[in-house]
C-alpha cells in the first residue's frame, strides 16, 4: 500500500466566503475525509489557513500571503493510503474543493525514502 | 451481611489494597508473595468467621492479619537470608513498618495501576494482571471473561509477572514529564477492561457488569487524585457513565440482549447520565481533545433517544473526527449508520459497500438494515451472511428476528 498526497489547489484565494458557506464546506470536507477514514485509508492531513501566510522569494524577498502575483494557491492537503494512483484519484474526485470551478486536486505519490522510490 | 456474602464483597475491595501496599513494601520481585499473603488472609477469614463470628471491624481485622502474616514472612525470610548471607544488615524497624493507613493504601493502589499498565507489558497481560491484582478476580472469572481456559490465564499472568521483574518496574508514580503518556496506557487498559464487560461474549451477566463497575471504580480513583485528574481521564469516566446508564435496559428478563432501539428508556439511569454530563463538562477544560472526548460526546448524544437531525449530524461529525484519530471497524460501522440517518439509506449503502469488513457480522447486519425497505432480497442475503458469522446465540437470534420481519 502506497501513500499519496492530495493537494487542494484554489484558483483564487482572495475570494471571501460567508461563515455559513465556510461551515457548509467544512462539513462536506469532514464527511469526505470521514468516508476515507472509515475505509482505513486516511493517513493524515491539515488545512492551511490563508491568513498570516507569507511567501519568500528569490533574494529573500518576503511578501504577504500566497496571493498577489500567484493566482493559484494551496488550501490544504490530506494523505491517503491507496493500492494505486487510480485509487487515490477516485478518493480525490470526492473532494469538495472541486465544486469550485477552476479549483483542482493534485495527486502525488509520497516517496518512501527506501532508496527505490 | 452474612459472612458468605461479606467475604467475597470485602475481597473485591480489600484484596487489591493489601496486595498494593505489600507489593510496594516488598518490591515487585515478590509480587506473588504479596498476592499469597493477601489470599491467605481471606482464607483465614473464611475459616475463622463462621466459627467465631464476624469481627466488629472486619476491615481492620483483615489488615491486622495481613500485617502479621507479612511480618512472619519477613522474619522467616530474614532468618533464611542471615544464614546464607550473614553480612546482611538487620533492620528490625523495617518489619514494623507495613503502612496500612488510608493515605498509603490509596497511593499504593494508584502506583500499582501505573506499574501494571507499564508500556513494556503487553496489553492482554495488563488486563489480566489488572483483573487479578487490582480487581481481585479469581482465575476462573478471568478465564470466563476472556472465554479461555484457566491454564491460559495462569500462563499469561505468569509471563506478565516475569516481565514486571525483568523490566525492573518499580512501584511509584511516573514523573510529571511522563504522566500524560503513561496515563494514556492506563486509560487504554481501563477502557479495554470496561469494554470487555460491556461487549464481552461471555454469557455471565453479573460478571460482565462487575467488570464494568471495576473499570469505573479504578477510573474514579484517577479522577480523585489531583495528580491524575486530567481531562482525558474525566472524558473516559464520562463515557463509561453514559454507557453504564443503559445497563438495566440492555438485558431482558431471560438474559437476552435488548437492542438500543428497543430499550425501555425509563430503565436508563438518569443519575449516571447526569454524572457523565458533569464529567464531560469538566473534561473540556484545557485544549486537549482525546479520543475519549469524542467517544464520550457520541455517547452523550446516544443518551437522547429522540431521532433529531441535530443528534445525527453531531454523531456523524464526531465519528468523522474519531476515525481520523484512530480507525476501528466499529467506528466505521457506526459512522455509516449515522450517515444513513443524516443523508438517507441510498447514500449510506454506497459508503457501506466500500467498507468491505467481510469477516464482521455487524457489517452484514448493518448492510441488511440499510437494504431493508430498499431491496429486501439483498437485505436478506446480507442478514444471512451475518448469522453465519455471529458468534453468540443471542446475536444469531437478534439477526433472525430481522430476517423474519422481512417476510
Amino acid at each position: 500500500m502506497d501513500e499519496f498526497m492530495l493537494i487542494f489547489r484554489h484558483e483564487d484565494g482572495k475570494k471571501v466566503a460567508s461563515p455559513e458557506q465556510i461551515e457548509h464546506w467544512m462539513k462536506q470536507t469532514m464527511d469526505w475525509v470521514g468516508s476515507i477514514a472509515a475505509q482505513n485509508k486516511f493517513g493524515g492531513g491539515n488545512g492551511l489557513p490563508f491568513e498570516g501566510s507569507k511567501v519568500v522569494w528569490h533574494n529573500n524577498v518576503v511578501t504577504n500571503g500566497p496571493f498577489g502575483e500567484i493566482k493559484e494557491t494551496i488550501g490544504g492537503y490530506i494523505i491517503v493510503k491507496a493500492q494505486s494512483v487510480d485509487e487515490a484519484v477516485e478518493f480525490a474526485k470526492g473532494c469538495p474543493v472541486l465544486q469550485g470551478e477552476g479549483n483542482s486536486v493534485e495527486v502525488r505519490k509520497i516517496a518512501r525514502g527506501d532508496g527505490v522510490h | 451481611m452474612e459472612h458468605h456474602e461479606l467475604i467475597p464483597h470485602l475481597f473485591r475491595i480489600e484484596y487489591r489494597k493489601i496486595v498494593s501496599v505489600l507489593c510496594k513494601h516488598f518490591g515487585f520481585d515478590q509480587v506473588e508473595t504479596a498476592e499469597d499473603i493477601a489470599s491467605d488472609t481471606f482464607l483465614t477469614a473464611a475459616q475463622t468467621w463462621p466459627l467465631k463470628g464476624i469481627p466488629e471491624e472486619p476491615v481492620a481485622w483483615l489488615y491486622s492479619v495481613a500485617r502479621n502474616k507479612a511480618k512472619n514472612h519477613l522474619q522467616r525470610d530474614r532468618v533464611f537470608e542471615s544464614k546464607i548471607t550473614p553480612a546482611i544488615k538487620s533492620d528490625a524497624s523495617a518489619i514494623e513498618d507495613i503502612d496500612l493507613s488510608p493515605q498509603n493504601i490509596s497511593d499504593s493502589q494508584l502506583q500499582m495501576m501505573f506499574a501494571i499498565c507499564h508500556p513494556a507489558i503487553p496489553p492482554e497481560a495488563q488486563i489480566g494482571l489488572s483483573l487479578r491484582i487490582l480487581c481481585g478476580f479469581g482465575i476462573d472469572e478471568i478465564a470466563d471473561a476472556f472465554l479461555t481456559s484457566k491454564e491460559t490465564i495462569n500462563k499469561r499472568l505468569f509471563r506478565a509477572r516475569e516481565k514486571l521483574r525483568e523490566e525492573k518496574i518499580t512501584i511509584g508514580l511516573p514523573a510529571q514529564s511522563e504522566i500524560d503518556a503513561r496515563l494514556n496506557t492506563v486509560l487504554t487498559t481501563l477502557y479495554l477492561l470496561f469494554s470487555e464487560g460491556y461487549y464481552s461474549t461471555s454469557q455471565q451477566q453479573t460478571l460482565r457488569k462487575e467488570l464494568c463497575l471495576e473499570a469505573m471504580r479504578l477510573c474514579y480513583m484517577l479522577v480523585d487524585n489531583s495528580y491524575t485528574d486530567k481531562p482525558p481521564v474525566n472524558a473516559l469516566l464520562a463515557l463509561m457513565c453514559f454507557h453504564a446508564s443503559r445497563f438495566e435496559a440492555r438485558v431482558g428478563d431471560n438474559g437476552e440482549f435488548i437492542l438500543y432501539n428497543e430499550q425501555d428508556t425509563s430503565l436508563w439511569n438518569r443519575e449516571l447520565i447526569s454524572k457523565g454530563g458533569q464529567l464531560l463538562h469538566k473534561a473540556t477544560t484545557g485544549n486537549i481533545v482525546s479520543r475519549y472526548h469524542l467517544e464520550a460526546s457520541i455517547a452523550f448524544w446516544n443518551t437522547k433517544k429522540e431521532d433529531t437531525r441535530e443528534k445525527w449530524e453531531n454523531i456523524l461529525q464526531l465519528h468523522n473526527h474519531l476515525l481520523q484519530f484512530e480507525y476501528s471497524p466499529i467506528a466505521a460501522l457506526n459512522r455509516t449508520y449515522a450517515l444513513s440517518k443524516v443523508k438517507g439509506k441510498h447514500e449510506a449503502i454506497l459508503e457501506a459497500e466500500k467498507l468491505k469488513l467481510v469477516t464482521n457480522h455487524f457489517y452484514f447486519t448493518l448492510l441488511g438494515e440499510l437494504y431493508t425497505g430498499i431491496d429486501n432480497k439483498k437485505a436478506k442475503t446480507n442478514l444471512e451472511k451475518a448469522i453465519v458469522l455471529a458468534r453468540t446465540s443471542s446475536d444469531k437470534q437478534t439477526i433472525q428476528k430481522k430476517i423474519d420481519a422481512l417476510q
